[in-house]
């Protein structure tokens, strides 16, 4: 799960990390009061979206006066903010967060993951912040400091020095930077995270170190044992069908194709995918339906696939191993019947009790291309859905 | 010879008495599974499935002298429930949960390390030695005792491939469900060095998916280590970027995890790469003729 800049800087705050003095506004009327309150002469906008890139798609504005201020939130505020990290329609800006311009001599990049080949969490800290740290990586490694923690003991104090000391920072700003690399270290543990990011973390004229952004991405499958965090989700920020299929458990996400896709199991689902471009198709979706799905939530999926604005065919590709194939075919007929699906249909059915699945689907009364070869049934459909 | 468990293989269940342990337990008691017993905290002392039910996974193994687990409790029991196994030594525990938080296996692949058990999973259909003993929730039917050995991070694509290799006549030694997470117990490398010292064990079959580079590392590893024949199937060749496809180990980050690459890395070793999901058997029969 993701949440906003502004979000993370608060959970920051709670660690004493410091950063920009910052007001968040939800509608224009509130953006000069915000510059007041917050005082000085220059000031920043940001848009409050759950994607990076937003320096690159217009999403952070410097402005002057309040004036700019104001042109730079009517500009933004309800707005769809595309970025070079989002889909073509981009994601809506319902909140802004307006920030005090700081004087920055230097932007360092600090951050915490996941590696999946250490199996470790990891430090990851670079002189060169501010820029896309994945590119820094690729065309310098050597400028990028990996410090891996032993996942049944701490981050320690001395840690962080040996950090700072890679990093060439100056012995003055130690203690700030530990401080910082161990709040991010404990929000990391205690909160479940995946990945946590301040890029950049800057240096100001004045000898502090400020958290300028501030990124958090959360493990799903650990939500349970924090509410807190469950509750700064932004339903907004999320695909929309994306989020409706979640409620009946099926795993869906939106492509441009005009094959829709219905699959138990994620690989297989995957491989499906594969294959209709393999015989030159384009798929519509990725969808698992699940090991043990029901009636319902096979008409769900129908739904779903439906509303596609490409769609010209589905393909169902079940393999029963613990289902039924003929269970999941009476799913497939009722499903087809609530939603009066009118699309061309092939469905292939291998495994558990598929002989009976397929004669169900052959005697209906609706037409339904049956197949257990699943290679047939893909060039099938793909012919169907011309 | 087959790995990991044969049919002298003595099973518990942990989550025995819930809706799939039981599910399950019956499917693998019909496979002809030694299954001796299982756990379920407050339920020690009852029968279920007409085999003993035991408070602690210790108890459950001084009594019954199980020498393989699987577990199929929900996923905010599961980190307790793998360190129970561990701290008893059992040799093989194979953990089905799907949803396990990824510190507590950060956790757990620290401990396992250090320890004499070897873990199949999370979030992974089990380890199945058709005709002796089905340690997980794959389908029996499927499988034929054979040659090939096969590993995958996938389920019902696991199937998929098993199946293929039945209909090729070849059958299997062992298959094995590493899982879909990122972070999990056995991985590839794992599996290979089992398959390449067992002697029944002739081909493997080797799917995997996007994500993380335990392909990559698998092959560089073959390229030395393996002189069995292996055939994979990368899937994922046409998913876009970021977006997490199921498993949430199968996503392409930060231009890494991408299949081409993988293909790549492991057609340089010399690995047969089935160009589709439906070619695994086709490919197999075609390198071993």
């Amino acid at each position: 799960m993701h949440i906003h800049e502004y979000q993370a800087k608060t959970l920051f705050n709670h660690k004493h990390i410091q950063t920009p003095k910052g007001i968040l506004i939800y509608s224009l009327t509130q953006a000069s009061d915000a510059c007041k309150t917050l005082g000085g002469s220059i000031w920043v906008v940001k848009a409050q979206i759950h994607a990076g890139g937003r320096g690159n798609g217009g999403g952070i504005i410097l402005c002057r006066s309040i004036k700019e201020v104001k042109n730079a939130c009517s500009q933004l505020l309800n707005s769809q903010l595309i970025t070079p990290q989002t889909d073509t329609k981009g994601l809506p800006v319902n909140q802004l967060l307006i920030e005090i311009g700081e004087n920055i001599t230097h932007e360092l990049y600090l951050g915490l993951l996941i590696d999946r080949q250490t199996k470790k969490i990891t430090v990851l800290a670079s002189t060169k912040g501010g820029m896309d740290i994945e590119k820094v990586a690729r065309k310098t490694p050597n400028k990028i400091i990996k410090f891996s923690i032993n996942p049944l003991g701490n981050l320690s104090v001395q840690n962080c020095t040996f950090i700072a000391k890679k990093l060439d920072l100056h012995f003055k700003f130690t203690k700030q930077f530990n401080n910082i690399l161990l709040g991010l270290y404990e929000i990391f543990t205690q909160k479940d995270v995946n990945l946590i990011e301040i890029n950049p973390l800057v240096i100001t004229k004045e000898g502090k170190l400020l958290a300028l952004d501030g990124k958090i991405d959360f493990d799903d499958n650990a939500l349970y044992r924090h509410k807190d965090i469950i509750a700064l989700r932004d339903i907004s920020q999320e695909d929309e069908k994306e989020r409706l299929a979640n409620t009946y458990q099926l795993n869906y996400i939106s492509l441009d194709g005009t094959i829709g896709c219905m699959v138990n199991g994620a690989g297989l689902a995957m491989a499906t995918m594969d294959l209709i471009e393999y015989f030159g198709g384009s798929p519509a979706n990725f969808l698992d339906v699940g090991g043990d799905t029901t009636a319902d939530r096979v008409a769900k999926a129908f739904e779903l696939i439906q509303t596609e604005k490409n769609i010209k065919g589905i393909l169902v590709n079940i393999f029963g191993g613990i289902v039924r194939c003929d269970l999941i075919a009476q799913g497939i007929l009722k499903a087809i019947e609530k939603v009066k699906l009118t699309l061309p249909i092939v469905v292939r059915l291998e495994g558990n009790n598929a002989t009976n699945g397929l004669k169900l689907l052959n005697k209906a009364k609706v037409e339904i291309h049956t197949e257990s070869n699943l290679n047939k049934a893909t060039i099938k459909i793909i012919k169907l859905a011309k | 010879m087959s790995i990991l468990i044969d049919k002298n293989t003595r099973v518990i269940t942990q989550g025995f008495t819930g809706k799939q342990g039981t599910f399950h337990s019956k499917q693998s008691i019909i496979y002809g599974t030694q299954i001796v017993g299982g756990v379920t905290p407050n339920k020690g002392g009852q029968r279920h499935l007409n085999l003993p039910v035991f408070n602690t996974t210790k108890e459950a193994i001084n009594e019954t002298l199980a020498n393989a687990s699987m577990i199929y409790v929900p996923p905010r029991f599961a980190y307790a429930s793998i360190l129970e196994a561990i701290e008893t030594k059992i040799p093989v525990i194979a953990c089905i949960t799907e949803g396990i938080p990824v510190q507590d296996m950060l956790k757990i692949k620290a401990i396992l390390k250090k320890s004499d058990s070897i873990l199949i999973g999370p979030n992974c259909p089990g380890v199945i030695t058709p005709d002796e003993c089905k340690l997980g929730i794959m389908p029996g039917n499927i499988h034929q005792a054979g040659s090939v050995g096969v590993i995958s991070r996938s389920g019902t694509l696991t199937y998929e491939a098993v199946h293929q290799t039945t209909l090729a006549g070849l059958g299997q030694s062992t298959c094995i469900g590493i899982g879909g997470d990122p972070i999990q117990g056995m991985d590839f490398i794992d599996c290979l060095a089992l398959f390449e010292a067992d002697s029944q064990t002739k081909s493997i079959v080797m799917v995997g998916e996007i994500g993380g580079s335990t392909e990559e590392e698998a092959a560089e590893y073959i390229q030395s280590n393996v002189s069995k024949p292996v055939v994979s199937y990368i899937a994922g060749l046409n998913v876009p970027q970021d977006k997490r496809m199921g498993h949430s180990g199968a996503i392409i980050s930060a231009n890494t995890g991408k299949a081409i690459d993988k293909i790549k890395a492991l057609k340089k070793v010399g690995v047969a790469i089935a160009p589709t999901p439906t070619s695994i058997g086709e490919t197999l029969l075609e390198i071993l003729a």
